[in-house]
């Protein structure tokens, strides 16, 4: 992790690739947003440097021996084997070194770990592959889902600003607040980041994290899951907007009264045909990354809906399986995920799409009444 | 005991091998267990490194163009279960099994019909693993540290085959290691003490105590697993009342000082090649075996700097983020020790020098990055990137893997008793080294730059870094084929090898003549 080596290798890249910009061509880390990630970056920068100063020392004495004392040239080896001042000498001063290295780290540390006295909390859970956000005091929550479209992906369309870093719903902070975040996971093992915050942290299925952050610049940051989580891990961005504190919460009694009238659609009388629109997104976002888009899965692990027995006849276990997911396979339980309505939607469109034709379908009341039957 | 026929060979009055398949499949002589390890771990290495170019050739662009992510997990996973425990580890039992006993002056290892069997264990332990890409749901694909409850509760169909096969490589590797120990304290030529014992000696005895130590943990995780799967506990899955934790403590038990033994016999190696080549005597002898110790006990409490981020407490992060760093104090004592030996010395390049050379100035690099890495508030940001990647890469291709190509080719003359084809391996060198940090230097940017690891397709502003990256995996990737030529054309020939053909190197090994006789030494030689 030499600079010179860096500029060097960037040089390089530059002479073998003129047409590219370089302005792509990022070599260090950013410094970021927030106290934390600034923190960091200096230690980053510290510890950096060192590394430099060691490097061309040790090496500088390597490549004079490589350049000096070659056979080649006549140079005739001296025979000394030890010196016990030099010994000690070289493994004191790195001692110290690493001694003052750690105090700063400490402190850094210390102060990440401070998640007392927060401003907002909120819940931050890991799916696969997506994210849901829920605020713990306002009694609302949304899943985040990748918003790149596999036309992308698959280069059949240009690739956007943002590829792979762009979701549907972000989650939104107020500037200047410290939000303390929950994170956990309902399936494997997922890890939020942001680099711009300096937040880092294992989403883990049975144990809430707390980590916190405090950002000062209203903006749009992104970030990716960084625990390997299956097929999409490549496709579950985060991204974060930060905004002033009025239209926070503005923004909070917004979602809330979404939420609130959300709740409010269980009642209502649905047709056919209003579930099955309703059922073709919910089905997009939270079944379509396993069982396809046309509904072909990929077995053995994702079993094929389209002509599935139990998605043509039997209704009861079709309900069971949605709701509480299968125990011991990568089929979750979908009843605490979806809405009552989603719920319904999806089911009704898997009876009836691509072919599966039933004609059948569910009612949110009857997946209410379903969920609360035991 | 048909491998040894009863008939004498003429020169030396020993027996020879016995003729055909039976010689391999029977054999107990070290030289022809060790060459069995060495090509098996080369054609490990052909087949991990293939999965490699699958990799590089997918990240070479953005989008997905060439597999579909399953099939690229299956393929990140596979490469480093293949490398790690089929290309580097089988390579330095390979070495051991050659030159421990012509080092310290053994007939043979000391536990020879065992020695066969934890060598015939091997390829059946990597049959079953490889045949998994073609069973239904495909190969593991949860990452070669195969977190749970992904591996578990998510894992495909194939994942009891996966421990079956690791549980297999298991056995052997702790068989290989029993049978390294027993030859090491049994063997020894009279006068040869533990602190006159050469360092590749050294360093695989510790080596073999830390593969005794953490083997059976990883049994111990993969049977956890194996549990989870068939027989209904619930040991990672917290729903059961379990802990998916426990499965990182468990598995960076083992997983740390398994890095340790891909590492501590190239140390040692390295430690005969800098001095004959500097024509110099090592420098700090008694420092290098104390500080490989040191490593190794060090190696023991490190563990959790694999998991700053899972979130552990405050005073456990502490704690391994201090004993991590002191690690930097026995590995910096080394590389003074060889900076020093080559100091004032009378320095030749020949290729097993080039390497051991890059080996100490790139492992220093890996070290830097390691040390970056131990800085747990910075480790937030490194964590699962690719400054990750670069750095276990640094340490490893450069470090493990030119470490053996170091050894191959500096005791290349004494095993075939010819000499190798220096331009050639020159060639094989500069196109290594090129290719090497063409592919790996580029990492660290990219991980700096905010790109996760372990991913299929990427945003657009890394598209350009891992372009250059891809091309020097290729080249590093294609420069192989030309060692695979340089050892098949020195086996078959080539200007006849002296018993000692580095006038600086030093030894009992350069004492046989070249190549060394089918049994080594029957009358034990003296070490003054």
């Amino acid at each position: 992790m030499r600079v010179h080596a860096k500029r060097a290798g960037a040089l390089l890249g530059g002479l073998l690739f003129p047409a590219w910009s370089m302005a792509d061509w990022t070599l260090n880390m950013a410094p970021g947003v927030t106290g934390t990630s600034n923190e960091i970056f200096s230690l980053h920068m510290t510890i950096l440097w060192i590394c430099v100063v060691i490097g061309i020392v040790v090496f500088g004495v390597m490549f004079w021996s490589i350049f000096a004392h070659r056979k080649s040239q006549g140079h005739k080896p001296a025979n000394f084997h030890e010196n016990t001042v030099v010994e000690v000498l070289w493994t004191i001063i790195p001692f110290v070194i690493l001694v003052v290295m750690a105090i700063p780290a400490t402190a850094t540390l210390v102060d990440m770990y401070d998640t007392a006295e927060s401003d907002v909390d909120i819940k931050v859970t890991g799916y696969q592959w997506r994210w849901k956000y829920d605020y713990l005091e306002e009694d609302f929550g949304y899943f985040s889902n990748m918003a790149t479209s596999k036309d992308e992906i698959y280069n059949r369309q240009d690739k956007s600003e943002n590829y792979l870093l762009d979701v549907d719903n972000p989650l939104v902070i107020p500037v200047g607040k410290k939000v303390r975040l929950l994170v956990t996971a309902n399936d494997v093992i997922h890890s939020w980041w942001v680099p711009a915050f300096g937040v880092k942290k294992d989403a883990i299925p049975g144990f809430i994290n707390e980590t916190w952050t405090r950002v000062d610049e209203p903006g749009i940051y992104r970030g990716q899951c960084t625990e390997l989580c299956g097929k999409d891990h490549g496709f579950m961005p985060v991204v974060v907007k930060a905004v002033p504190e009025d239209e926070y919460n503005e923004w909070v009694a917004e979602q809330r009264e979404a939420a609130e009238r959300e709740r409010e659609l269980t009642e209502k009388d649905w047709t056919l045909e209003e579930l099955m629109e309703r059922g073709e997104q919910a089905y997009a976002s939270a079944c379509a990354a396993c069982h396809q888009a046309d509904g072909s899965g990929a077995p053995p692990a994702f079993p094929a809906l389209r002509g599935s027995q139990i998605v043509l006849e039997d209704m009861d276990a079709h309900l069971d399986i949605v709701v509480n997911g299968v125990a011991g396979t990568a089929m979750q339980a979908f009843g605490g995920q979806l809405s009552e309505v989603d719920l319904a939607a999806v089911i009704t469109y898997e009876r009836n799409a691509w072919g599966n034709n039933t004609g059948e379908m569910v009612t949110p009341k009857e997946v209410f009444e379903y969920k609360n039957q035991e | 005991m048909s491998a040894v026929a009863d008939t004498h060979a003429q020169d030396h009055h020993h027996h020879g091998p016995a003729k055909g398949f039976s010689r391999w499949l029977l054999t107990t002589n070290h030289k022809d267990i060790g060459t069995m390890y060495l090509i098996f771990s080369f054609t490990m290495f052909l087949l991990g490194g293939t999965m490699a170019m699958v990799i590089r050739a997918e990240l070479f662009q953005p989008g997905l163009q060439m597999v579909e992510p399953e099939f690229f997990n299956q393929m990140t996973t596979m490469h480093g279960l293949i490398m790690v425990f089929g290309a580097v580890m089988p390579a330095f039992v390979g070495l051991a099994n050659w030159m421990l006993p012509l080092m310290i002056g053994a007939p043979d290892m000391a536990l020879p019909r065992m020695n066969n069997w934890s060598f015939w264990l091997l390829p059946c332990a990597f049959l079953i693993l490889v045949s998994t890409l073609f069973m239904s749901g495909g190969a593991p694909n949860f990452g070669w540290t195969f977190y749970a409850p992904l591996s578990t509760t998510y894992g495909p169909p194939s994942t009891t085959f996966f421990i079956f096969a690791v549980h297999i490589m298991g056995i052997s590797s702790i068989m290989g290691a029993i049978n390294v120990i027993a030859t090491i304290l049994n063997l020894r030529a009279p006068g040869m003490t533990l602190m006159k014992m050469p360092l590749f000696v050294w360093t695989w005895l510790i080596t073999a105590f830390l593969l005794i130590a953490v083997m059976p943990v990883l049994a111990g995780v993969v049977t956890m697993m194996l549990m989870d799967i068939n027989f209904g506990t619930s040991f990672f899955d917290a729903s059961g009342g379990g802990d998916p934790v426990l499965f990182q403590h468990v598995f960076w038990f083992f997983g740390h000082p398994e890095v340790y033994i891909m590492i501590l016999p190239a140390f040692g190696a390295v430690s005969h090649i800098i001095p004959a080549f500097s024509r110099k005597p090592l420098f700090g002898y008694a420092s290098m075996v104390y500080a490989v110790g040191a490593i190794a006990l060090l190696s023991f409490v490190v563990w959790a700097h694999h998991m700053f981020t899972v979130g552990i407490p405050i005073a456990g992060q502490l704690f391994f983020m201090y004993a991590t760093m002191l690690i930097a104090v026995p590995t910096g004592v080394k590389v003074f020790n060889w900076v020093a030996t080559m100091f004032r010395g009378a320095l030749s390049f020949e290729a097993p020098m080039l390497f051991a050379v890059a080996f100490v100035i790139l492992f220093t690099i890996g070290g830097f990055s390691g040390l970056m890495l131990a800085i747990a508030p910075a480790d937030f940001q490194y964590h699962d990137t690719y400054f990750v990647v670069a750095h276990f890469h640094y340490v490893l291709v450069p470090g493990a893997i030119f470490g053996i190509f170091a050894s191959a080719y500096f005791w290349l003359p004494k095993w075939t008793g010819h000499m190798y084809d220096e331009t050639l391996a020159k060639t094989h060198f500069w196109l290594s080294f090129i290719g090497m940090n063409l592919a790996f230097f580029p990492m660290h940017f990219l991980g700096l730059a905010g790109m996760p690891r372990r991913i299929p397709d990427y945003a657009l502003q890394f598209a350009d870094f891992n372009m250059v990256s891809s091309i020097g995996a290729f080249m590093f990737g294609a420069t192989q084929l030309l060692f695979l030529l340089i050892v098949v054309k020195c086996v078959k020939g080539g200007e006849k090898a002296a018993a000692k053909p580095w006038d600086g190197a030093e030894g009992l090994e350069w004492t046989l003549p070249s190549p060394p006789p089918y049994h080594s030494f029957t009358t034990p030689p003296e070490v003054k």
